[in-house]
């Protein structure tokens, strides 16, 4: 961490004299690849509105970690939203309800059971706020590191794996006629998400969180003409969208991860403007 | 279930694929009754039957995606035998338009273990292109999956099929979703794979305006093989006729 903020001092920027504001430059340039890339697969396989109710197991993770005196709620979260994600996709492969039916019933009962178990014994629900809204200036050195972890991580999942995630998420029929596993891919991705989106909950927020999960590649894809610049213009997208939110919300005072979100709808309005039109 | 060798007459030396006494239950309903068939190699054969007939659960036992009884073995041109590469086409409606994925993009993701987002070594994009050739279809690598028209993503996706190249094609149900003129495209391009290659293709389809001109056999299917041969012969037969509910013999 040192030598980052030496590098940072080296920087004529006012905004990056204060230490926390130096880590969480740091965190926002390890997140903008981490959702840029997430977000190209997120999109293709329709899962947005997926992420979302992930996010919402996530929250009654966390209700449930405070509940049970834990000093880490964040790792019941983790646990509860994987296991969230199991049960989705064994129940979406037994019934014939539409995805977002299914997801519909598992998001809604996440939040009310979260809910409950947070207001339980009339207490209050104001130390759940951050998990909400989010804060990133409050992103500690060793968060860091496991931001970092999770991104390494990710990077090589794609370089492994996402020739398959794309081929079962465009033409499953295709995938498994080539010898892919598709419902273990489909698991696989699932829990990345949900690992993902849950360790990010408490700096960038539930509420703005699945923006950053769908607005890159959504606004990539207006754009994009192969999976090349797809993935390139989703992940500095949401690298510069990251940037930008951290000096504005830094003048401005207004939460971090509601700036980012805003920068990156401003980035689909844009490349709305550009899309390709179709014939 | 073994049967020896006595349907044998006529391909011992020759490519085929036979089929033999092969059953299917779902549960205790059969779905596939006594199956017997032999394809040989640069043949068309079109499976068609009402829907519900039996049709995707005889590829998918083919492809040995599905329990069978029975027997399937493959030998090659002049004897010996040789695992049987199946090349197959599955039913496909047209991409999302969303996607932005190119042709190029998606046979990198077929057959290529570098991440498809990363560039393109040359070497693919050549081989991609040869590829392409054999659907007449160099010119779509670069476009959109999503921008293909239905006859294009058939011609692309057979094109994948042959890579590695098979020894059977099989495809499932190529021609819905194109219209009369990509079907013409498509059957002329399978006509002229069967010949380069010296492939056997089975295909399925409901749609039987092809089948006389492009076809050498047709294989009427209800649960079991109601009539096969010839595709006059099978379209101008009594058990297609009754298959299809449309009394007399008539076409």
């Amino acid at each position: 961490m040192s030598i980052w903020y030496a590098i940072c001092n080296l920087l004529p920027f006012q905004w990056l004299i204060m230490n926390f504001m130096k880590n969480a430059l740091l965190a926002v340039l390890i997140m903008g690849p981490l959702f840029g890339l997430l977000s190209t697969m997120v999109v293709t396989a329709r899962m947005s509105f997926f992420s979302d109710a992930l996010g919402h197991s996530g929250f009654t993770g966390i209700a449930i970690g405070v509940l049970c005196g834990s000093v880490a709620p964040m790792y019941w979260a983790v646990l509860l939203s994987v296991a969230f994600a199991l049960l989705f996709t064994y129940v979406k492969g037994r019934t014939s309800h539409a995805a977002e039916t299914v997801i519909s019933v598992f998001s809604s009962t996440a939040v009310a059971l979260g809910i409950f178990i947070a207001t339980l014994n009339g207490s209050s629900f104001t130390k759940f706020n951050k998990y909400l809204i989010g804060d990133i200036l409050s992103v500690t050195p060793s968060e860091i590191g496991l931001l970092a972890i999770v991104l390494l991580l990710v990077v090589i999942l794609w370089a492994l794996a996402s020739n398959r995630l794309v081929l079962t998420a465009v033409h499953p029929q295709l995938a498994s006629s080539r010898g892919i596993p598709v419902r273990g891919y489909e698991t696989l991705f699932t829990v990345s998400i949900a690992v993902v989106v849950t360790l990010a909950m408490s700096w960038v927020g539930l509420m703005v969180l699945n923006s950053l999960l769908v607005l890159p590649a959504a606004a990539a894809r207006n754009i994009a003409r192969n999976l090349r610049e797809y993935h390139l213009f989703s992940v500095l997208g949401a690298l510069l969208a990251g940037i930008l939110g951290l000096i504005t919300s830094y003048y401005l005072g207004s939460s971090t991860g509601a700036v980012i979100s805003l920068y990156l709808a401003l980035y689909f309005a844009v490349t709305f403007c550009f899309r390709k039109r179709r014939a | 279930m073994n049967h020896g060798h006595h349907h044998g007459g006529g391909c011992q030396d020759a490519c085929c694929l036979k089929i033999e006494d092969l059953s299917v239950r779902f549960g205790s309903d059969p779905v596939l009754e006594h199956i017997d068939l032999h394809m040989h190699c640069g043949q068309i054969v079109a499976l068609i039957g009402p829907n519900g007939a039996g049709k995707s659960t005889l590829i998918k036992a083919i492809l040995g995606q599905r329990e069978y009884e029975g027997k399937i073995t493959f030998s090659p041109a002049g004897g010996g035998s040789e695992k049987l590469r199946i090349g197959y086409v599955p039913q496909s409606p047209a991409f999302d338009q969303g996607d932005p994925i190119s042709v190029l993009d998606l046979y990198a993701c077929c057959l290529s273990r570098r991440p498809a987002f990363l560039p393109v070594p040359k070497a693919f994009r050549e081989k991609v292109l040869k590829s392409l050739a054999n659907v007449h279809g160099e010119a779509l690598i670069d476009k959109r999956i999503g921008d293909l028209s239905g006859g294009e993503v058939q011609r692309v996706l057979l094109a994948l099929a042959l890579e590695p190249m098979p020894h059977m094609l099989i495809l499932d149900e190529p021609l819905s979703g194109v219209d009369v003129e990509g079907m013409e495209l498509l059957m002329d391009m399978l006509d002229e794979i069967r010949k380069k290659f010296d492939l056997s293709i089975l295909m399925t389809t409901h749609d039987f305006s092809m089948l006389e001109r492009y076809c050498d056999r047709v294989v009427l299917l209800e649960h079991k093989i109601l009539k096969k041969g010839a595709p006059l012969e099978v379209l101008s037969s009594d058990e297609f006729a009754r298959a299809f509910h449309m009394g007399g013999g008539a076409v």
